[in-house]
């Protein structure tokens, strides 16, 4: 037995079967992902970019309940409201500072309205603090551009609710 | 007397004599450098491919100008001075890494020319092989001379070990290549691949090759045997005070020390520049490309190596190089001399 594994070790056996090993690697299909030009699959829940949607007629969502800025935990969320000469309750300020915000999600869970959802977009880094504290135009913008995914990503994710 | 050795030598009968010299150095030199930069590439790719990943692919196709692209960057680095430690020697040691291991290529040919027929080598010595086993163990003190001078603890410890390895291996390297020196019958090293014309001399010996490949991943610094730079325990090793290009000195020569030992390796077992087998449409290809074919094919190995195995312990290190080496080599040595004295050499 000992001399068979004396044996065994002067033959680098096991070296051998390590180089083969490595040579299949050599070979093998790689992992990396060449990120700016490939993505990964975004799962529905992903929380990205926030955005703040519409109804198909154009309306608002919001209806500056402030539960989103009750219940974020960073206090990025900062609304002021007004009723508006129709009696509809509406924001007149709605203000997420993106710097302060951790991304949790609580604001979309919150909402009852489905009005502020956090999208897919994850590329949105800047160069300059100013340019990260969104206002409530820059959020319609984002909800306006990518209402059809947005709506689906919540039609996804429904049965799971 | 200097000035007698010059005026002896510097005559105008000798001009051009000593131009030509230094046009075979020039064409030597360089290609060695850039064989030594696509080398790191060439690991960078391997080690990368074989981690499933792609290694440098940006800097020009296939990545292929990343090692130009680390030296400029390494060239605009601050050279950076430790203050305890002693400056000549400090400055002199990545020099004594990085001359001898281009000192090294002046005694290995690379075959006959496709031109002239005429060997390519720019000094054809008949003690060959003692000279290049002697030039690429300089590089030790190159080593030894570092970790001094840094004065610090790390390069002390990291040259400690390297010196102790080199030496320790050295021994059995030796050994085996004066197994093949007896089997061939000389030490010029052309002579010595013009013997394995019939049968090159990885065939009979075969054991002697598995050693040597393993000899000179120890005396190279490579891994499995890198202990001198063995991030884990001693930084970064002998280098780890040097910064820019005196740092990089230290690679380029760790770089050409594994073409040299490739070459060396090439030479001694693998036949030189000799085709596989000496018929037609493979002698008509120029003995260059078999023996740069040959060069890469170890050098893969050396990298192959670094992709799957673990690093040695430095007791262990020592054990494979007194224990079980140094008595195999010496056994082999001797049934070598043996078998040669009743039947003759190969030459």
């Amino acid at each position: 037995m000992n001399f068979l594994r004396t044996l065994k070790s002067f033959l680098l056996l096991d070296m051998l079967q390590g180089f083969g090993i490595t040579l299949r690697q050599l070979f093998a299909k790689k992992y990396t992902l060449l990120y700016p030009f490939e993505a990964t699959p975004i799962s529905p829940r992903f929380r990205g970019e926030h955005a703040l949607r519409r109804y198909p007629n154009g309306e608002e969502r919001c209806i500056a309940c402030k539960l989103c800025e009750a219940v974020c935990p960073a206090q990025a969320i900062t609304i002021e409201a007004e009723p508006r000469p129709d009696g509809s309750r509406r924001t007149t300020r709605y203000d997420i500072d993106m710097v302060k915000c951790i991304y949790c999600g609580l604001c979309e869970e919150a909402c009852p309205v489905d009005a502020i959802v956090e999208g897919p977009n994850m590329e949105f880094a800047a160069e300059d603090r100013k340019s990260l504290l969104y206002t409530k135009t820059k959020l319609l913008e984002n909800g306006d551009k990518l209402e059809p995914t947005l709506a689906e990503r919540l039609k996804r994710d429904a049965p799971y609710r | 007397m200097l000035n007698q050795y010059f005026a002896a030598v510097f005559t105008p009968d000798n001009l051009w004599w000593l131009g030509l010299t230094l046009a075979a150095i020039l064409a030597l030199a360089i290609p060695v450098l850039i064989g030594m930069a696509m080398l790191t590439w060439f690991e960078r790719k391997v080690l990368g491919y074989m981690h499933l990943r792609y290694g440098p692919m940006y800097v020009g196709p296939f990545g292929l100008l990343q090692p130009f692209a680390d030296a400029i960057k390494l060239m605009f680095k601050e050279p950076f001075l430790p203050e305890r430690a002693n400056m000549l020697m400090f400055m002199l040691a990545p020099l004594m890494v990085f001359i001898p291991a281009l000192l090294a290529w002046a005694v290995i040919p690379l075959g006959p020319d496709p031109f002239f027929n005429k060997n390519m080598v720019i000094a054809d010595i008949n003690l060959g092989v003692l000279y290049l086993l002697a030039v690429s163990s300089l590089g030790v003190y190159g080593i030894l001379l570092a970790g001094w001078s840094s004065n610090s603890k790390y390069p002390f410890l990291g040259a400690v070990r390297s010196g102790a390895q080199m030496v320790s291996y050295e021994v059995s390297l030796g050994l085996i290549v004066l197994s093949v020196i007896v089997l061939a019958g000389s030490m010029n090293l052309t002579k010595i691949v013009q013997a394995q014309t019939d049968m090159w001399f990885i065939i009979p010996a075969f054991p002697a090759f598995v050693m040597f490949l393993i000899s000179i991943l120890a005396e190279t610094n490579r891994h499995p045997f890198d202990l001198p730079e063995a991030e884990a325990e001693l930084v970064a090793g002998y280098n780890t005070e040097y910064s820019s290009m005196p740092f990089a000195l230290f690679f380029l020569g760790e770089y050409i020390a594994m073409i040299t030992m490739s070459a060396f390796t090439a030479l001694l077992f693998l036949g030189g520049w000799l085709p596989p087998l000496n018929i037609w449409p493979l002698t008509a290809i120029p003995g260059i490309f078999w023996f740069g074919i040959k060069v890469l094919a170890i050098l893969f190995f050396m990298i192959w190596v670094r992709g799957t195995l673990p690093r040695y312990r430095y007791d262990q290190l020592m054990r494979l190089g007194w224990k079980i080496f140094l008595p195999l080599s010496l056994t082999w040595l001797i049934l070598t001399a043996t078998v040669v004295k009743i039947w003759g050499n190969l030459a």
